[in-house]
C-alpha cells in the first residue's frame, strides 16, 4: 500500500519548548490512521505542519510523494478540535465561502453542497444563521465544511466530541464511506474505543516523539503477553512450569475463570491438552490488549523492550 | 491573490449588510441635513417672530425717532409715570418697556428695561446699542463733527484675500474656505482611521475567539487573511464615504430647494412689502442688507471653487488608504495577539496616541500651514495623513506632497510587514498573556 503521507524527521522548536523531536511516520493510502498521544504530546503541532499552518524547522513532509506545496491545501480537509464558524453568517454562505477558499469555484461548491445537504437532510438550514443552530447541528456543518471539497486526506481532531450517539454514528458511517472511496483519514483522539473500532494504523506520540507505530495488528502483537483467558467447570489441580496462572476467580455464573500465561516457547496446544485432561472447558481465547491498555502502558513508561528499540 | 479577494469579498459583504452600517450610512447625512435644515429654519424663522411692541419712556428727550420700528418690533414712545406703564406691561406679555432717565448723558448706566417675563440678550443688546450709538453721536457732534462725517465713518471692512498662482495671476482665495475644507478633511480622516482601524481589530478578535481561525488558516495564508480583511474593511470605509457624499449632496440640495432659499426669498418678499407699507426707508435698508448677504455667500462659493477640489479629493482618498493601512495593520496585529477587549486596551493606547496627536498637530498646522511643525508632522507617516489633509487646501508644494506620500507608502509597508509577523503567531496563541517582550519575539519566529 503506497503512503499518502510521509513525515520525515520533523523537528519543531518553539522558544524553549521542542514540540516535535525527529518525528517520522507513514500514513498508508486509504487507511484510517489514529494519531494518538496524551495532551501536549505534539499532535497539534504535527497536524499544523501537515496542514501548512506552520513549517517544520527540520525534516520534511511528503504528500502523495511530493514535498508540501501551497497547492496541497486543497487536497487536505481539517477539522480542528476547537470548532468554530462565523456565528452571524448564514450556513449556506459560510460553506460556499469556505469551499471557495479551498479552491472550488462557486458553482462546483454549490453542486457539492447540494449533495451533502440532501444526504444529511438539512436543506432547510441553508439560510439559517450559525448561532441559531444547536451545537450538534453546528458540528454537522463543520464536518461538511471539512469534507466538501473531496480532499485526499482528511484530518479529524477529536471528531466525536460534542455529538450525541446518533450523530456520532452518522459521522462514523461517513468516515467509513469516505475510506471506502479511497480517502485517507487521520484521526486524532483520546477515545480509545473509537480507535479500536475504526483505525487500522496508529502512531503514538509522547513527549514530542513517536514511541509506537504500525498497523493495528503489529502494535497489538508487540503488546501481547501470550496470556489466555480460560473458563471451565471442575478443578484445575496443577500445570507444568511452562504455564503460569496469573489470576483465578469464579464468575457470576459459577464458572471458573483463569488467566494463564505461556512462558518461554511453550505452545498453546500443550496448554489446551493439559487443560482438557483436568477440566471441562467452556471457553478459551487469547488475551489481546486493548488500545486503552496499550496507551496507558506505553505512556506510563512500561514499554516492552522490543518497543523501546523502535525509538 | 484569489484568496485575498475571497476574504475581502466576505468581509465587505458581511459588513455592508449589517444593520448598523446601513443605519449609520443613511442616518448621518440625514442628521447633517437636519442640522442644516434647523439652521435655515432658525434663520427664516426669526423673521416670523411675533411682533413685539417696545414702549419707551424717554425723559431725556434725546431719542425721539432714534428707535426705528422694523418688521417685527414697533417702538412706541409714551409719557407718564413709569409705575403706570409697568402696571400696564404686565397684561401684555410680549412687550418690553425701556426707561431712559433725564440725566442719561451723565449717567449712561441709568437705562432700565422691563419685561413681564425675561428679556432676551439680543433685545437687550439691541437697545443698548441704539442708546450707546446715539450718545456717541451726540458727544461727537458736540465736539464739532458733523452728522455726515459720522455716517461716513461707519464703514464695513471685509478683506478679500488673493493667492498668486504660478502664472503670476491673482486668484481669489478665501482663508476661511481653506480653513473649513482643511479642518473637515483632517477630521474626517481622523474619524475614519479610528473607527475602521478598530473595526479591523474587532474582526480579527472575533475570528480568534470564534476559533474559526484554525479552519480558515488551514486554507489561507495568515498574511492573505490579514490583507483581505484590511482591504475589505477599507472598501467598506470608501463605500460609506462615497454614499455619504452622494446622500449629503442629494439631501442638502433637496432641503435647500424645498425649504431653504425659496422660502427664504418668499419670506423676504413678504417682508419687503410690509416694510414698504410701513416705511420706504426701511425697505431700502432691508434690500441693502439682503444683497450684502448674497454677496458674502457668492464670494464664499467662489473662493470655495478656487480651492483645488480635485486635488483635495484625490489626496483624501490616498491619505485615507495610506493612513488606514498603516494603522489598521497594527490594529490587526493587536487583535491577533489578545483574547479579550480588556487585554486589547493596553496595546491600543500607544497606537491611538499618534492618531490623536495628529489631529492636534493638524489644528496647529491649519493656523500656520507653512510652518516647520506643519512640514515635519506632514512627513512622518504616523501623523502625515491627517496633518497633510489639513494643509492641502492652503496649497502645498508638489514635492512635499510627493515626499510625504512616498514616506507614507514606506511606512505602511513597514507596519504591515511587522504586523503580519506578529499576526501569524498571535492568531494561534491561546491562554497566554502577551506583553511587548513576547510580541517582539514573535517578530523573529521562523515559519
Amino acid at each position: 500500500m503506497p503512503n499518502i503521507l510521509e513525515v520525515h524527521d520533523v523537528v519543531k522548536q518553539y522558544a524553549s519548548h521542542r514540540a516535535l523531536d525527529g518525528v517520522s511516520l507513514n500514513v498508508p493510502k486509504g487507511s484510517i490512521f489514529g494519531l494518538l498521544g496524551p495532551n501536549g504530546a505534539g499532535k497539534t503541532s504535527l497536524i499544523r505542519i501537515i496542514t501548512q499552518i506552520t513549517a517544520p524547522d527540520e525534516g520534511y513532509v511528503l504528500l502523495d510523494g511530493e514535498r508540501l506545496r501551497p497547492e496541497h491545501i486543497q487536497h487536505i480537509g481539517y477539522l480542528p478540535e476547537e470548532r468554530g464558524l462565523y456565528k452571524k453568517m448564514k450556513v449556506g454562505e459560510q460553506l460556499l465561502y469556505l469551499a471557495q477558499l479551498k479552491g472550488l469555484s462557486e458553482r462546483e461548491a454549490m453542486d457539492k453542497l447540494k449533495i451533502w445537504f440532501k444526504k444529511f437532510d438539512i436543506k432547510t438550514w441553508w439560510t439559517k444563521s450559525i448561532e441559531d443552530l444547536s451545537k450538534g447541528m453546528q458540528q454537522k456543518i463543520q464536518f461538511v465544511a471539512t469534507v466538501m471539497h473531496e480532499p485526499k486526506l482528511i484530518i479529524l481532531d477529536e471528531p466525536f466530541s460534542g455529538f450525541d450517539p446518533i450523530n456520532a454514528n452518522l459521522i462514523k458511517d461517513e468516515i467509513l464511506e469516505l475510506r471506502d472511496k479511497g480517502t485517507t483519514i487521520i484521526f486524532s483522539t483520546h477515545r480509545m474505543e473509537s480507535v479500536e473500532e475504526l483505525c487500522d494504523h496508529i502512531a503514538l506520540i509522547h513527549k514530542s516523539q513517536v514511541i509506537l507505530k504500525g498497523s493495528k495488528k503489529e502494535v497489538k502483537d508487540q503488546f501481547k503477553e501470550h496470556s489466555y483467558s480460560v473458563r471451565y467447570h471442575g478443578t484445575l489441580e496443577s500445570l507444568p512450569a511452562d504455564f503460569e496462572i496469573i489470576s483465578h476467580k469464579i464468575d457470576d455464573e459459577q464458572v471458573n475463570k483463569a488467566n494463564i500465561r505461556l512462558i518461554g516457547n511453550a505452545s498453546v496446544n500443550a496448554l489446551v491438552g493439559n487443560l482438557i485432561s483436568q477440566v471441562e472447558l467452556v471457553s478459551f481465547h487469547e488475551n489481546i490488549p486493548s488500545f486503552n491498555d496499550i496507551f496507558i502502558k506505553a505512556v506510563g513508561g512500561e514499554i516492552p523492550e522490543e518497543i523501546s528499540s523502535l525509538r | 491573490m484569489r484568496n485575498i479577494f475571497l476574504v475581502l469579498k466576505r468581509e465587505y459583504l458581511v459588513r455592508v449588510r449589517k444593520k448598523s452600517f446601513i443605519v449609520m450610512t443613511l442616518l448621518t447625512p440625514l442628521l447633517i441635513a437636519a442640522f442644516y435644515g434647523i439652521i435655515i429654519w432658525a434663520a427664516v424663522g426669526s423673521f416670523n417672530n411675533e411682533r413685539k411692541t417696545i414702549q419707551v419712556i424717554d425723559e431725556s428727550g434725546l431719542f425721539k425717532n432714534k428707535f426705528k420700528s422694523d418688521a417685527n418690533t414697533t417702538f412706541e414712545f409714551i409719557s407718564g409715570p413709569i409705575a403706570t406703564a409697568q402696571k400696564q406691561l404686565k397684561d401684555k406679555e410680549q412687550n418690553l418697556l425701556v426707561f431712559i432717565p433725564a440725566d442719561i448723558m451723565d449717567r449712561p448706566k441709568g437705562v432700565q428695561i422691563y419685561a413681564a417675563k425675561n428679556i432676551g440678550p439680543m433685545q437687550q443688546n439691541r437697545i443698548e446699542k441704539i442708546v450707546q450709538q446715539e450718545l456717541r453721536n451726540i458727544k461727537l457732534s458736540k465736539a464739532g463733527i458733523t452728522q455726515q462725517v459720522i455716517e461716513e465713518a461707519n464703514m464695513n471692512v471685509d478683506a478679500q484675500t488673493f493667492s498668486l498662482n504660478d502664472e503670476g495671476k491673482t486668484q481669489s482665495s478665501s482663508t476661511i474656505a481653506a480653513y473649513v475644507a482643511g479642518y473637515a478633511a483632517a477630521f474626517l480622516l481622523y474619524i475614519f482611521i479610528l473607527i475602521y482601524g478598530a473595526g479591523v481589530m474587532q474582526g480579527v478578535m472575533e475570528e480568534k475567539s470564534n476559533r474559526i481561525i484554525e479552519v480558515i488558516i488551514s486554507s489561507v495564508k495568515p498574511f492573505h487573511l490579514m490583507m483581505g480583511k484590511i482591504l475589505g474593511v477599507a472598501a467598506v470605509g470608501l463605500t460609506q464615504f462615497l454614499l455619504w457624499g452622494i446622500l449629503t449632496f442629494g439631501v442638502t440640495t433637496a432641503t435647500q430647494t424645498l425649504f431653504g432659499f425659496n422660502r427664504f426669498t418668499a419670506t423676504q418678499e413678504v417682508l419687503n412689502k410690509q416694510a414698504e407699507q410701513a416705511d420706504p426707508e426701511l425697505k431700502k435698508e432691508m434690500e441693502k442688507s439682503q444683497s450684502n448677504t448674497l454677496n458674502t455667500v457668492n464670494t464664499f462659493m467662489e473662493s470655495a471653487q478656487s480651492l483645488p477640489l480635485a486635488q483635495i479629493f484625490i489626496c483624501f482618498i490616498f491619505y485615507f488608504l495610506g493612513g488606514y493601512l498603516l494603522y489598521s495593520s497594527l490594529y490587526a496585529a493587536i487583535g491577533a495577539s489578545v483574547e479579550n477587549q480588556q487585554e486589547a486596551g493596553q496595546f491600543t493606547f500607544p497606537i491611538m496616541l499618534p492618531i490623536i496627536a495628529s489631529i492636534f498637530f493638524a489644528q496647529l498646522s491649519i493656523n500656520q500651514p507653512d510652518g516647520s511643525l506643519a512640514f515635519w508632522t506632514s512627513m512622518i507617516p504616523f501623523t502625515s495623513p491627517v496633518v497633510m489633509m489639513a494643509r492641502i487646501p492652503f496649497g502645498v508644494p508638489a514635492w512635499e506632497i510627493a515626499l510625504s506620500m512616498v514616506l507614507l507608502v514606506v511606512g505602511f509597508v513597514g507596519t504591515t510587514w511587522l504586523a503580519a509577523r506578529i499576526y501569524r503567531i498571535g492568531i494561534l496563541m491561546y491562554g497566554k498573556k502577551v506583553n511587548y517582550k513576547e510580541l517582539s519575539k514573535w517578530i523573529f519566529y521562523k515559519g
